[in-house]
């Protein structure tokens, strides 16, 4: 898939938490650097420093109320909708603040594509849903239109159930397939990065299985970022692991590091169950 | 010891279920009074006028002859008064409603606009009528013509519309809008593709509402001075008109001096009834045609 950005160079970051020689020759999408965020007085987001690599699936994991959705909300400026926010320090997009003036929000949100907690499809063709974000951005065509749709569908695994009935209401769907719909509708803006605010979370067992199959599918061509309140699930499919307590970064590591040996107490009650 | 004595209960059983069927009596007679004032006010209007509809009563102009007399003058007065409200309510009353929604911080300010629009749905009919006079027919020299009174009967309809599409608006689920949001769409992209085609049925079911009730008022009408002479036919939105309701106000007024008028108002009454229950007819249609599920 195309990556519409620019060709931001990361050096090596030595915030870096990673350990593995795999992992740091790797480019940093994003990197936040001291944020904070009030929602009002209430202190959501404290100090938080992480660098996300390209290519990698990066879970966050934590209680709720920890402030794990509001930080995959702020990646893409989403949290801005609620009008009492209020954010201090960076975070590095491929090297550039996404809270720069210069930045229009309508650009990172068309470079960062989001998958959201309920599948929320809008009330038209499963056609119309796929083809919604690459008409915003002006493609008028209806052949290149079509190639896009086939191409996302297929990414998201959807295709042969619904290559018969793409004029059909999205509403027809189940609630699983919806949320494959949902990431379809993503692709169709050739994101670079993914952003899954809890994705599996309304979904049955096996609808969970087939978006963490797709999860891994995925990562070969974009970097994403998935909230979980599923440890299993971040274990699974996540090769990095961020865990959130409290509004603050407690741990960040390889995944397999986390759920082995985690360096601090915290984590360790948590993914033991001991809380949470 | 316990507390509910069985025989104490038993004894009060009989007034319980007396004050039971009582309250429901209540009840059915106050639902029932309305119904029959209503009925006996049609089956009146029915016995008056039914016999006065015909071809010739409904295209024929207006007569001081009883036998000749008709309400195309009337019909065509409404049509054309529509054509004004119609467009001018949806552009401002939809624009308000899609301004206060979406784009309006929430604050003192907006607070401020919300309750003053509720308010102005309160204030009496006549009212607007002489703000029409004022500012439309005196201030802006249009005379009591179509445009005018079309104008007034707008701002008189427009705090329903505004509040009626605002309520539809609000009824689209957030998600929708984040959904469009997160693919890099703009505020008006969303509202455009997003935003309205979801409330579109809402929107159109208050706005016919809306006009329903700008068809059936006279007050502003008569104090702007629609005239009660016999006038030509309009043929555009500067001609001087009149309207089904203020025909069936001079009528009525008039039904001293020839006894027939009663008649006439009568069976313009019925007409009147007539448009107006297939409006809101309309207005019903659509509102289950589309009324989704998300």
């Amino acid at each position: 898939m195309t990556v519409l950005t620019g060709k931001a160079n990361a050096k090596t970051n030595n915030l870096s938490a990673s350990t593995g020689s795999e992992t740091e020759n790797k480019k940093i999408v994003y990197n936040t650097k001291d944020l904070n965020l009030w929602y009002g007085e209430d202190h959501a987001l404290k100090n938080i420093n992480l660098p996300i690599h390209e290519n990698e699936v990066t879970a966050i994991i934590g209680p709720s109320g920890c402030g794990k959705s509001t930080y995959i909300k702020t990646l893409n400026r989403m949290v801005e909708m609620i009008p009492i926010v209020r954010i201090s320090g960076e975070i590095l997009y491929r090297e550039r603040n996404i809270f720069d003036k210069n930045f229009q929000v309508e650009d990172l949100r068309t470079r960062v594509g989001m998958v959201f907690q309920k599948p929320n499809p809008f009330p038209k063709s499963i056609y119309e849903n796929v083809a919604y974000g690459p008409k915003i951005h002006g493609i008028r065509d209806k052949k290149i239109l079509d190639e896009i749709v086939e191409k996302s569908l297929k990414g998201a695994a959807i295709w042969n159930e619904v290559k018969d009935r793409l004029n059909e209401n999205a509403y027809g769907l189940s609630g699983g397939q919806q949320q494959r719909l949902c990431i379809a509708r993503a692709l169709a803006i050739e994101p670079d990065v993914i952003l899954m605010d809890e994705p599996t979370s309304a979904l049955d067992p096996i609808s969970t299985l087939k978006v963490e199959e797709l999860v891994q599918e995925l990562k070969k061509d974009f970097s994403i970022i998935i909230v979980t309140h599923n440890m299993q699930q971040a274990a699974r499919i996540s090769d990095k692991t961020a865990f959130f307590l409290s509004g603050e970064v407690i741990e960040f590591a390889e995944t397999d590091k986390i759920f082995s040996t985690p360096s601090d107490k915290r984590t360790e009650d948590y993914i033991t169950g001991r809380f949470g | 010891m316990k507390h509910v004595n069985v025989e104490q209960v038993q004894k009060k059983m009989g007034s319980r279920l007396f004050a039971n069927t009582f309250a429901k009596t209540l009840f059915l007679l106050a639902t029932l009074f309305g119904l029959v004032v209503l009925v006996v006010l049609i089956y009146r209007v029915i016995q008056d006028g039914a016999a006065w509809i015909n071809f010739d009563f409904l295209t024929n102009k207006l007569s001081t002859d009883p036998e000749r007399a008709g309400i195309m003058g009337a019909i065509l007065g409404t049509l054309w008064l529509m054509a004004v409200v119609a467009p001018v309510t949806m552009v401002l009353g939809v624009g308000t409603a899609i301004y206060l929604e979406e784009y309006a911080k929430k604050g003192r300010i907006q607070s401020i606009i919300q309750t003053n629009i509720s308010n102005l749905a309160g204030v009496p009919s006549v009212v607007f009528g002489l703000l029409g006079l004022t500012v439309f027919a005196r201030g802006m020299e249009l005379g009591n013509v179509v445009l005018a009174g079309g104008l007034t009967m707008a701002l008189l309809v427009l705090p329903v519309v505004v509040v009626s599409s605002q309520e539809a608006i609000r009824a689209v689920p957030q998600f929708l809008r984040e959904a469009s949001f997160g693919m890099g769409a703009t505020k008006w992209q969303t509202v455009k593709n997003v935003v309205l085609p979801a409330s579109l049925p809402g929107i159109l079911t208050g706005t016919i509402l809306a006009l329903s009730r700008a068809i059936g008022e006279t007050a502003p009408l008569v104090v702007l001075g629609i005239p009660a002479l016999l006038i030509p036919l309009p043929d555009s939105i500067f001609d001087k008109f009149t309207i089904l309701p203020v025909q069936i106000y001079y009528w009525t007024l008039d039904s001293a001096l020839v006894a027939e008028y009663t008649n006439l108002a009568a069976a313009t009454i019925l007409i009147l009834l007539i448009v107006l229950f297939v409006m809101n007819s309309v207005a019903i249609l659509i509102r289950n045609k589309f009324q989704k599920r998300y």
